[in-house]
């Protein structure tokens, strides 16, 4: 049964996507973030352009810095950003 | 005492650091952040991840509360835009002793370079702007803390 998760993008890859957020069901075959991903570019070259360099990408879940082999598991919200610079 | 704080305005680093004197430690450090001007940026811009920053921030805190013996310790990160030479961050430590006062604010802002989601767009005299990138060096200072 898929399951629904609501992704938020940052900085650049916000303004890439043209977009702050969205609500994507996710199949049962997509375990980790990298999974994710991969689902996202198969579906619609948007993400294929803006995901190109998955070395200048980071992520969170759940509000919390993870790898991308992170499992989704029960998480309510993916972030994808570039890496911060804040200070 | 930890506070941390993310805003628009910017802060009176005076009333912050007395703030932190009236808990009664012999030193007080503190480090403000700027924005720099290297010739062509006219601005920053700074965007963060609400729900996330806040908590980032105290969690950075928290860890320098149990190294170092700290009385208080005080973030503030401003968001938005700021013009060259305005305040975007202030950190303000207190302890009893110089040493871990000192270390204690530099480690804090090494681990908020890299640990806590800002990001900074800068906007140029020419009306351009870019993403700010990842220096390295940043990593470098995080690392070398973790060597201790």
């Amino acid at each position: 049964m898929a399951r629904s998760l609501h992704i938020v993008y940052f900085a650049w890859v916000k303004e890439r996507l043209g977009k702050a957020e969205e609500g994507i069901d996710i199949p049962d075959e997509v375990g980790s973030i990298s999974d994710l991903i991969e689902f996202m570019v198969a579906h619609d070259s948007l993400y294929e352009h803006v995901f190109s360099d998955l070395a200048k990408l980071r992520f969170a879940l759940d509000q919390e810095f993870v790898p991308i082999n992170e499992p989704i598991g029960d998480a309510q919200e993916l972030a994808i950003f570039p890496p911060v610079t804040g200070g | 005492m930890i506070k941390v704080d993310v805003r628009f305005e910017s802060f009176d680093v005076g009333l912050e650091m007395s703030g932190l004197s009236d808990l009664g430690g012999g030193a007080v450090a503190s480090f403000v952040g700027q924005v720099r001007g290297d010739g062509k940026v006219a601005a920053l811009e700074l965007e963060h991840y609400p729900v996330m920053t806040e908590k980032a921030l105290r969690d950075i805190a928290e860890t320098a509360d149990d190294r170092w013996p700290l009385h208080g310790i005080t973030i503030i990160h401003r968001v938005g835009k700021m013009l060259l030479g305005e305040q975007i961050v202030l950190v303000c430590t207190s302890s009893d002793h110089r040493k871990a006062a000192l270390e204690s604010c530099s480690y804090i802002m090494d681990r908020l370079k890299t640990d806590a989601p800002f990001w900074k767009k800068q906007w140029n005299r020419d009306g351009s702007s870019e993403w700010v990138e990842e220096r390295q060096s940043d990593l470098d200072a995080k690392d070398e803390w973790r060597a201790d």
